[in-house]
């Protein structure tokens, strides 16, 4: 268990990091928690020439709210997450996902960036930040842009991030009205990632109805995609225990022809359970919608 | 001062766990080597050539060697139990035209960094012809399965049988007999220290020491002498702190040979540790049976006859005490606490294209425990009885002087109705089958399973081994050195792999001597500075080695109450020692103390006549018998209808494991060995696809047990001695893991029965019971 050799950075500043970036660019990465990047290193499966530690980049961890909403540092960690109370008011689905990760000391040291720039299919954070409608603001030395959560995820382990891209924010926006936010996982005994996981975001209208509903459904398929036939049963209507349970069981409807079949779970059980978590998140998030 | 019996905190861990345990990775010597095993990635081929030119002109390389260079030296790994007509295939450290399963080694590159070994490593080319694989242990005997030695033709290592009574009789006079299939999957140990090895050669005096994480220094250093043909005297084995072995650090090792010999080649001491993945691959698993088993009874609850016949998965190779544990530690306690008048089992023993399969934490008696107790639930569920009261009706009654089973063992003292019913005493059966039949009205699914199990234990009685096919002595050795000033050193046979010897052994030397545990030393592990030990395996280190220190101690105080005696001028049996001070009776102003007596003896300026100077004994113990303890386990499950997932709700473990001399760590023993019992049956699996690449590679894929998804484990014991040895005590380092697989198994069954499920094999994931819920229940109200 040993990595090829690397040269390893640890910059100071941002203008830093993104500069080195910007020479090394695909021979380089980004290390954040390392949670996910040294494990494959030292198993060989990724021998990148150069690491770029991020972790003396001052302001990268920082977690603020406002009208507009919630914005999360890159460089928070799931404990960050999970205990912070900005996170729990705001978008209490990333705390309940940030507390479930891995163990305590993953936690201690996994972020929300690496999570989403590694984009395993399996990863937590990649569902909520689905379903939240998340920006993920990324910024070179020349200057910084916003991708779309729809937009974010394009293949197994494959973002939208260019290669002299880093990470810097998460943002997450305000939702008006009545909303409520909630994230269930059915575990791998033995990775502790996600079987299924299902993060679902709902707004409830002066109705009583469904306004606004985005349900992203993890570790069923080669990476984290939204439930649109879910939601869209679910918008417009009262969100009653049958109108879920007939939404949530179209959650893994659109990704038949992807599911992921392998010694834990066949692709047939994955699409199944797809369907009883988006039932659980769902009816937890209307329940906090209140 | 009586410390047996007391939770004494052990005196080992303050060191383990600050971190300033010494374990073989922290061994190092100057001028040491590095050494990477390049492992065949093909479960079966043909080695046409091995190009080493680039790895050996890779920076840091001292050598590269490949089994041609160096097999006439490294010979061939032996096997320590030879059944009758057994095959005997070779075993070659470094192979050398063939491997016959991914983890073999087939070269080593030797680096001054590690570093540079591994990536040297990578640059070792090897043409491999590839051949047809085979890893499952029935496919494997058909006719035209791929053959992987020319020694076991149809891969057949041995056929073994055993039969108490008249199976075809039972069967004839049985209401019902039934048959199953049950599948024992195959595990890996994953003890938290991997294996590694530090060697190093004095060409000086031609000695070869090797510091390896090994529960039989002993053995090791027997079995590498006798393969590389370097004299045992100028071996030395050093087995520091342990981290876990449970049985998978019982053998004698490739790398143990290969580090050895590469040391003495060229004259540096050479060091390698495993790294997980390899351990997956290189570390002998445990289990694997495919199964067939009948159970023949009366509708009534008794029953008459059981009867196994078990494929038993050897791997590629038999490791070192392989044809033990399907055999001999399966067979014979197939009637377990049970008057099952007719036992009959046959067990193939198969080699496959897989990693060996040797001893794993019960070793042999959790799949004879599993497939019994699975089976009398089967039993009950037939026949429509509590499976409680049919294991009760055929229960063997208490009994103090010996009970000859149908197998032809003699267990040795048993009480298995005292320890059910202190199982029930704390578990409310009665009142959970109310609370059952409560929740499924309601829709939830919950389960209760029992398991009343007997174990062997205290191995072994030599004689009797030998002639079941042990190949060295299984009795135990101590030394007692009692110092000048009254310290005491103690030398064991056994070698702990943190089971907390040090503690135990020195609660006994304090009881006896009366001297404080701070001024007692236990040694242990290392060949150099013990007399000869046979290890720690089989939950014999205090029924076996702890009788050694028992008859080494009295040996001491025999001779320092001499001493005693002759200085205080009183008859020597008036002369008693006393939480350390020789007292004498009805002359409370005579005394002397234990450590003065020491100082004497050593002073030898006044001993009495023959008494020779100095205070130590050595004594060697081989009981006559095993032991046997057994217990009363209790599991209540809860299985969530929608998902199929298992919740372990609630655990008791009653166990009699005779006399305790510590009850914290047996506590604790009984609680790993339960977490070792839940994992196999609810998460545990090694997996190979049929190429044979094993898919659960790593801790990604294989379900170790966490925390998080345990509940608290009640414990609680009936003290039934035994007479085999003079402590009474019967050995508790295995009883969980034997006891817990199928107490859980019969929950997650009972949970289902009323949907007419009789048998889920293990692992019970959730997608095996959703798929049983799916084909039992239609009316689910999510199946669409």
């Amino acid at each position: 268990m040993v990595t090829s050799n690397f040269e390893y950075f640890a910059p100071e500043s941002f203008d830093e990091a993104a500069a080195l970036l910007a020479k090394y660019r695909d021979t380089a990465k980004i290390l954040a928690g390392g949670h996910s990047l040294l494990p494959i290193m030292k198993l060989r499966l990724a021998a990148p020439e150069v690491l770029i530690d991020i972790s003396k980049v001052p302001e990268l961890s920082e977690i603020s709210s406002n009208g507009d909403g919630l914005t999360i540092g890159a460089m928070a960690t799931y404990y960050e997450l999970s205990q912070s109370a900005a996170v729990q008011a705001a978008a209490p689905a990333i705390a309940e996902a940030a507390g479930q990760v891995a163990d305590v000391q993953v936690r201690n040291r996994g972020t929300i960036g690496g999570s989403l720039a590694h984009s395993d299919p399996a990863g937590d954070m990649p569902a909520v930040f689905l379903a939240l409608n998340g920006k993920v603001v990324a910024r070179t030395r020349r200057g910084t842009r916003e991708i779309a959560s729809d937009r974010f995820f394009v293949d197994l382990l494959t973002t939208a991030l260019r290669p002299t891209e880093i990470v810097t924010q998460i943002k997450i926006p305000a939702t008006s009205g009545k909303s409520g936010s909630a994230y269930a996982k059915f575990e791998n005994k033995a990775s502790h990632y996600a079987i299924a996981g299902v993060a679902a975001s709902v707004s409830i209208g002066s109705d009583g109805t469904v306004s606004a509903a985005r349900v992203a459904v993890t570790g069923v398929s080669s990476k984290s995609t939204r439930a649109k036939r879910t939601e869209r049963i679910l918008i417009g209507k009262e969100p009653t225990a049958s109108v879920i349970r007939r939404a949530s069981d179209r959650a893994a409807a659109e990704l038949q022809d992807d599911l992921t079949s392998d010694i834990h779970a066949s692709g047939e059980y994955r699409s199944y359970l797809a369907g009883v978590m988006a039932e659980r998140a769902i009816t937890s998030a209307v329940e906090r919608a209140g | 001062m009586t410390l047996v019996g007391e939770s004494v905190r052990r005196t080992e861990d303050p060191r383990l766990i600050t971190g300033k345990g010494t374990y073989v990775a922290d061994v190092t010597l100057p001028g040491m080597l590095f050494m990477q095993v390049v492992r065949s990635p093909h479960a079966h081929a043909n080695i046409k050539n091995i190009n080493v030119s680039a790895a050996t002109s890779s920076p840091g390389v001292v050598a590269v060697f490949t089994g041609a260079d160096i097999a006439d030296q490294l010979g061939s790994l032996p096997v320590g139990w030879v059944l009758d007509d057994m095959k005997q295939p070779p075993h070659p450290p470094l192979a050398t035209d063939k491997v016959r399963t991914v983890g073999d080694a087939v070269a080593i590159v030797i680096a001054d960094s590690y570093a540079a070994a591994v990536e040297a490593a990578e640059f070792v080319d090897v043409d491999y012809e590839l051949l047809p694989v085979v890893v499952n242990s029935v496919e494997a005997q058909k006719p035209d399965a791929p053959q992987l030695h020319e020694e076991a033709p149809g891969n057949l290592a041995f056929t073994w049988e055993i039969e108490g009574g008249d199976w075809a009789e039972a069967v004839k006079n049985a209401d019902v007999v039934i048959q199953q299939d049950i599948v024992n999957q195959r595990l890996i140990p994953n003890a938290i220290e991997t294996r590694g090895v530090v060697a190093d050669y004095n060409p000086g005096t031609n000695q070869i020491t090797l510091w390896t994480s090994t529960q039989i220094p002993h053995l090791v250093r027997l079995l590498f002498s006798l393969v590389t043909g370097h004299p045992e005297s100028k071996v030395r084995i050093i087995a520091p702190e342990v981290g876990g072995a449970f049985g998978s650090k019982l053998y004698l090792y490739a790398e143990e040979v290969i580090a050895g010999i590469v040391a003495k080649q060229l004259g540096r001491p050479v060091k390698w540790i495993e790294t997980r993945q390899e351990n997956y691959l290189a570390t002998a698993h445990g289990r694997d049976h495919i199964t067939s088993a009948e159970i023949a009874g009366n509708k009534d609850g008794e029953i008459l006859g059981f009867n196994v016949v078990v494929n038993a998965n050897l791997g590629a190779y038999l490791s070192t005490f392989a044809p033990l544990i399907p055999t001999i530690l399966f067979g014979i306690m197939l009637q377990g606490v049970y008057k099952i008048p007719n036992i009959k089992c046959k067990v193939m023993g198969v080699l496959t294209n897989t990693t060996p399969v040797d001893a794993y934490r019960g070793a042999g008696r959790p799949e004879a425990t599993y497939v019994l107790e699975r089976m009398v639930d089967r039993f009950a569920q037939e026949i429509g009885r509590d499976p409680v009261a049919v294991r009760r009706k055929n229960m063997i009654n208490s009994f103090r002087n010996g009970y000859e089973v149908p197998t032809g063992v003699m267990y040795d003292t048993g009480n298995y109705k005292g320890a059910l019913n202190k199982a029930l005493e704390i578990f409310d059966y009665k009142a959970f089958r109310a609370e059952q039949r409560e929740a499924r009205r309601n829709g939830r699914l919950l389960g209760v399973g029992w398991s009343t199990y007997i174990e062997i234990c205290g191995i072994a009685p030599s004689a009797v081994a030998a002639s079941l096919g042990a190949g060295a002595g299984l009795w135990e050795s101590s030394t007692v050195r009692v110092h000048p000033t009254g310290s005491v050193s103690v030398y064991a046979g056994t070698a702990p792999s943190g089971q907390g010897h040090e503690t135990v052994f020195g609660q006994m030397v304090s009881s006896a001597l009366g001297v404080p545990m701070e001024n007692i030393e236990v040694h242990h592990g290392d060949t150099d500075k013990q007399q000869f030990g046979t290890g720690s395996f089989g939950s014999r280190s205090l029924a076996v080695g702890g009788t050694a220190l028992h008859m080494s101690l009295e040996k001491v105080v025999a001779k320092a109450k001499k001493i005693a005696a002759h200085q205080m001028g009183i008859p020597e049996k008036q002369v008693e020692l006393v939480n350390g001070t020789f007292v004498v009776e009805d002359i409370p102003e005579k005394t002397m103390g234990f450590g003065e007596v020491a100082g004497e003896a050593y002073h030898a300026k006044d001993l009495p006549p023959g008494i020779e100077p100095g205070l130590e004994a050595t004594s060697f113990f081989d009981p006559e018998n095993f032991t046997w303890p057994f217990g009363a386990h209790v599991a209540v499950v809860e299985i969530d209808p929608d998902t199929g997932d298992v919740e372990l709700k609630r655990y008791v473990g009653v166990d009699d494991v005779g006399n305790v001399i510590n009850p914290m760590i047996v506590d604790g023993m009984v609680h790993g060995g339960v977490v070792q019992g839940i994992g196999q049956a609810l998460w545990e699996t090694a997996v190979y696809d049929d190429e044979g690449q094993l898919l659960s590679g790593s801790m990604l894929d294989y379900a170790i047990p966490v925390a998080k998804n345990l509940p608290s484990i009640e414990t609680d014991r009936t003290v039934t001695p035994t007479k085999v040895n003079p402590l009474g005590a019967k050995g508790a380092g295995e009883t969980g893991t034997i006891a817990a697989s199928p107490a859980i198994v019969n929950a997650c069954v009972d949970a289902l029965k009323h949907l007419g499920v009789t048998h889920i094999d293990m692992p019970v994931t959730s997608e095996k019971v959703w798929r049983l819920l799916d084909a039992k229940n239609k009316a689910h109200p999510r199946r669409k």
